[in-house]
């Protein structure tokens, strides 16, 4: 099993606290993809955070790889960060100061994963080859995401985590980057847990779990 | 509407604690540092005025004796009954205060004399005991002298007491008077002075004159100073504001989206900034008076040592430079602020915030920028081939201060270009990427580093070449072993019998004042002697100079005489009426405000025989000089006239430090605000940044790690900037040695290369970085993963 979540709970401070996950199970093979919806504010982005090392969960057991990542230091999660899992986001986040070429490089450099070939395929693959010399806010929001899902791919990930990743587009280009998305991560023997709001996507995906208030409400297989 | 909108601008500040601060701080720092400067000039300048109108300060025209020497009684009688408006003064010094003997009847009322209609004081001032008028600080150092009863008045400039005239020939043992003050308006129809006094000559040049013209390069300097450090705190406040309404462009955006028309929106802002200004400008001004009250000491030290003018330590308040420093403030509040005002004015309402589009935009910036900068060059090099005087000197470095700041941006990003096109690996491609991209929002600070860098730089070199020549010099300049100084006429003569005895060689020291070419001067007369041959560095000399000199068929003048009244090897000077000799040297003479001419010694007795005969050097082994010293002291010489080199050499290089201590205090006061610069440009960015940073962060950076990459960016940043600062401030000393420093002191001097303090002081711009970064590095090492999340939700 690539990825074994179980039983993960998380609680913001305040007044009163908030609830955000309540004993949280799943499980993610690699190759295979899972859609997680549920309604705003249901704990799907914290989950998703929580396993791409980038929250800690008060409790519960994440494995990732075979990687217990619960517990883990700053230094370590941050090299899973780089070896294992890559991140896709809704506001792209792509690096201003970097060109096309530099953004899609650069998380497998980081890692000393980068494969020439590889990322000829995906550059080629993304439609971006014209585009490597441009600078990020030079281009659409349909080229920045695919620029975003060719960074995420381009070290090989173990496992991708998508957080709303066509949130920002229209249905079009937004279904055509959710093709490309889920073909290459396949190409890429990658699994693929992504969060989103629309059950068309979500019926793309090989599985799907829906959170409510912070609790598994429903599993289709 | 315009409370509401005001409000919602203002909310900005109460979220951002850090940059409120750091802009008040800027504009604060940017008045104290100015308004300090101008409430020393001002202390300053009305000590002159004071001392120039005091009697005594050679304000005032005068009577003097050809040759010098006092004028007799009945010459005075002469002139008074001859119908002269004069009035008789006898000068003379008791522990080093200068005391004038006045007669306060015939003393004209133009020459301002001590407040003698308190009560009493008149006849206590004319009884027989005396009275002797001083200020409180004079009052006390003549405490313990064997005088009349003292009494203070504060009118009397320092270093100075007045008393009777009778009283004081009883006290200084005279007969005569040292000069009569003249009356500017005389009765007419009145006797010549050539058929009633042929011996007394008018001297109408003003010494006060001079000390007003000889500080006023020295208070330019300072000035000069308080407009560098004003302009490196506006850097400060020019980043604060700009980043402040780069934060809240989108708020700017919504105002406008929701009906707050363009014009209101800038009047608000303006507004904003009046306000501030008026906070940061108490604040500065409050600030300012602590800086000169600190520094004041130091000037007055400087001002003495280098120029031999009297400044009091302590400051008094005074409006005029407090109004000065709250103008200044608001001037430069509002020039800090007119370019983001501008583009407020001119944003449109959809216009996009995109930090890498901001800096593209800014590319354009840094060109023309550039471009300016290159001018700014060529007008430094137009003004060094045309200008001259002081004032073009300082044009010269202020062109040249702002061409270099302006081209800053430009070479930044070219070495960072030039950098990341040599980098390997993805971490050194993204730091350099990614520092290019801050260089326009960092550029303020950067520029301000490489003001006070430069200026570090250039001070400091001039100061160390200074230093460096002036020891140098003061080794071969005080080449005797011994200086004794005797007290009576017939005790010097008892000196000179032991010297002759017992030491190598004596060379007796005779000098007289005197004025050439109208510059105030003194006449050394000298022994012929190898000591001169080897010591006296000469600039420019005929052939055989002392040989000549000794032949009484030439003299030497000192550097400054020399620069003042363009003399040429060969050209002749009249050193006092009647007596003229042509100039056959010229000798470096480092810390006298004054010309000086070297002549035979017996060639100076004959034309002035009554010349004080009391002081003596003295050649000797100094194994010998502990036995050269008792048998001095045998014949009644205080031990602290007998003064070893070591001692001379050791109190000159304590003076000489001591002049330098203002310089070096502003030297740090420049480099403390351009770090704090820094500071406040990194704390206002570094909010700013997360989303640049937070990417990076989730690729699996640890945030120590960007942290310290933080650190990495700040110190690079630093170092390009001291690269450039450092041939900046090679010119900026030359500069202030060949051009400013003749013009101000009359000598030039060599430069003078100092590397270990060069890279010290790279090292310190470097460590003032690191340390200006480490708040936003720190804070961002400890920021939770919520706040980087928040990036990715599109929560901030």
């Amino acid at each position: 099993m690539l990825l074994t979540v179980r039983d993960v709970t998380k609680t913001f401070p305040g007044d009163p606290p908030l609830h955000v996950l309540r004993g949280v199970s799943l499980d993610l093979d690699a190759g295979e993809s899972l859609a997680l919806t549920g309604e705003s504010g249901s704990g799907k982005s914290t989950l998703l955070h929580i396993i791409g090392g980038l929250e800690t969960p008060d409790a519960g057991q994440i494995t990732v790889g075979g990687t217990q990542i619960a517990g883990l230091a700053d230094p370590q999660l941050a090299q899973l960060r780089r070896d294992t899992i890559s991140v896709i986001f809704q506001q792209f986040n792509l690096i201003p100061s970097l060109t096309v070429e530099g953004n899609l490089a650069f998380h497998a450099r980081l890692g000393g994963r980068f494969d020439r070939p590889w990322f000829d395929t995906l550059t080629q693959a993304l439609g971006l080859t014209d585009l490597l010399p441009r600078y990020p806010e030079q281009l659409s929001g349909g080229q920045q995401q695919r620029v975003a899902i060719g960074r995420a791919l381009a070290p090989k990930p173990k496992l991708v985590l998508a957080d709303e990743p066509t949130g920002n587009l229209d249905e079009d280009t937004g279904d055509r980057v959710m093709d490309l998305m889920l073909r290459l991560t396949r190409e890429a023997g990658a699994g693929l847990l992504m969060v989103t709001h629309s059950q068309a996507r979500a019926r793309t995906l090989d599985r799907q779990i829906t959170l409510s208030h912070g609790e598994l409400s429903g599993e289709r297989a | 509407m315009r409370r509401t909108a005001l409000l919602a601008l203002l909310s900005h500040w109460r979220r951002q604690k850090l940059q409120f601060l750091a802009l008040i701080f800027g504009l604060a720092s940017a008045t104290a540092l100015w308004t300090g400067v101008q409430a020393i000039n001002q202390e300053a300048r009305s000590s002159y005025d004071s001392a120039a109108s005091a009697l005594g300060q050679g304000s005032e025209q005068r009577l003097v004796a050809k040759g010098g020497g006092d004028i007799p009684r009945d010459t005075f009688i002469t002139l008074r009954r001859a119908g002269w408006l004069v009035s008789p003064v006898v000068e003379g010094q008791v522990a080093g205060v200068t005391l004038l003997g006045i007669d306060p009847f015939t003393l004209p009322p133009t020459a301002a004399s001590p407040n003698l209609g308190q009560g009493d004081r008149l006849a206590r001032f004319l009884s027989a005991e005396g009275l002797v008028l001083a200020n409180a600080d004079t009052a006390r150092a003549l405490a313990g002298e064997e005088l009349p009863p003292i009494e203070t008045a504060p009118n009397i400039p320092d270093g100075q007491a007045t008393m009777d005239v009778t009283a004081a020939w009883d006290l200084l043992n005279r007969q005569g008077f040292s000069y009569l003050v003249v009356a500017p308006a005389q009765p007419a129809g009145l006797a010549p002075l050539a058929t009633l006094a042929p011996e007394l000559t008018l001297d109408t040049v003003a010494a006060g004159g001079d000390i007003a013209n000889l500080t006023r390069s020295f208070h330019l300097n300072l000035t000069a100073f308080g407009l560098l450090s004003f302009a490196v705190g506006l850097f400060i406040v020019n980043a604060a504001i700009g980043l402040a309404f780069e934060q809240r462009r989108a708020m700017f955006r919504t105002l406008r989206a929701l009906g707050v028309p363009s014009r209101t929106l800038t009047a608000l802002l303006a507004g904003e900034t009046a306000v501030l200004a008026t906070l940061a400008g108490a604040i500065g001004v409050a600030l300012g008076y602590l800086i000169a009250s600190t520094l004041l000491p130091g000037v007055a030290a400087t001002l003495r040592g280098l120029y031999g003018a009297t400044v009091p330590g302590s400051l008094t308040l005074d409006a005029t430079w407090v109004l000065s420093g709250l103008g200044i403030t608001y001037a430069g509040a509002a020039l800090a602020a007119t370019t983001s005002l501008w583009r407020v004015a001119r944003l449109p309402i959809l216009a996009p915030a995109r930090p890498r589009a901001w800096a593209r935009a800014s590319r354009r910036t840094r060109d023309v920028q550039a471009l300016s900068g290159l001018a700014l060059f060529v007008l430094t090099g137009l003004i060094a081939a045309f200008g001259s005087g002081l004032v073009a000197g300082f044009a010269m470095l202020g062109t040249l201060f702002f061409g270099a700041a302006l081209c800053l941006p430009f070479a930044l990003d070219t070495t960072l270009a030039a950098a990341q096109r040599a980098a390997r690996g993805p971490m050194a491609d993204w730091v350099l990427a990614d520092t290019r991209q801050q260089v326009p929002a960092l550029s303020l600070a950067l520029m301000a580093l490489l003001l006070a860098l430069a200026v570090n730089i250039g001070v400091g070199t001039m100061v160390s070449s200074f230093r460096a020549t002036f020891t140098g010099w003061i080794d071969q300049r005080l080449a005797s072993e011994l200086y004794v100084t005797a007290t009576t006429p017939a005790q010097a003569a008892q000196v000179r019998a032991v010297l002759d005895a017992r030491a190598d060689a004596t060379l007796p020291l005779r000098t007289t004042d005197t004025r050439i070419n109208s510059i105030p001067s003194d006449i050394l007369g000298v022994v012929d002697h190898q000591t001169y041959r080897d010591g006296w560095p000469l600039i420019e000399a005929g052939d055989t100079p002392w040989e000549t000199v000794a032949r009484g068929e030439a003299a030497l003048i000192n550097e400054q005489l020399w620069r003042r009244t363009g003399l040429r090897i060969g050209d002749e000077i009249t050193l006092m009426p009647g007596w003229s000799l042509p100039v056959q040297g010229v000798y470096t003479d480092y810390g006298n405000p004054e010309g000086q001419a070297i002549v035979a010694q017996g060639q100076l007795l004959a034309r002035v025989p009554d010349i004080s005969p009391l002081r003596y050097a003295a050649r000797i082994d100094p194994d010998r000089i502990e036995d050269l010293r008792t048998a001095l002291e045998a014949k009644g010489v205080p031990p602290g006239n007998i003064v070893d080199q070591a001692t001379v050499k050791d109190f000159s290089i304590r003076v000489f430090d001591q002049t330098f201590i203002v310089t070096g205090s502003l030297n740090i006061l420049t480099l403390g605000v351009a770090a704090l610069a820094i500071l406040a440009s990194l704390t206002s960015l570094a909010a700013m940044r997360l989303p640049q940073l937070a990417p990076v962060w989730a690729m699996g950076i640890t945030r120590a790690h960007l942290a310290r990459l933080e650190l990495a960016r700040a110190v690079l940043c630093a170092a390009i900037t001291f690269v450039v600062a450092l041939p900046l401030g090679l010119v900026v000393a030359w500069m202030l040695l060949s051009v400013v420093n003749v013009q101000a002191f009359g000598w030039k001097l060599p430069l003078l290369a100092f590397p270990l303090d060069w890279l010290r002081l790279g090292l310190l711009a470097c460590l003032a970085a690191l340390l200006a970064a480490a708040l936003p590095a720190w804070r961002l090492a400890r920021s939770s993963p919520t706040q980087l999340l928040k990036v990715f939700a599109d929560e901030r």
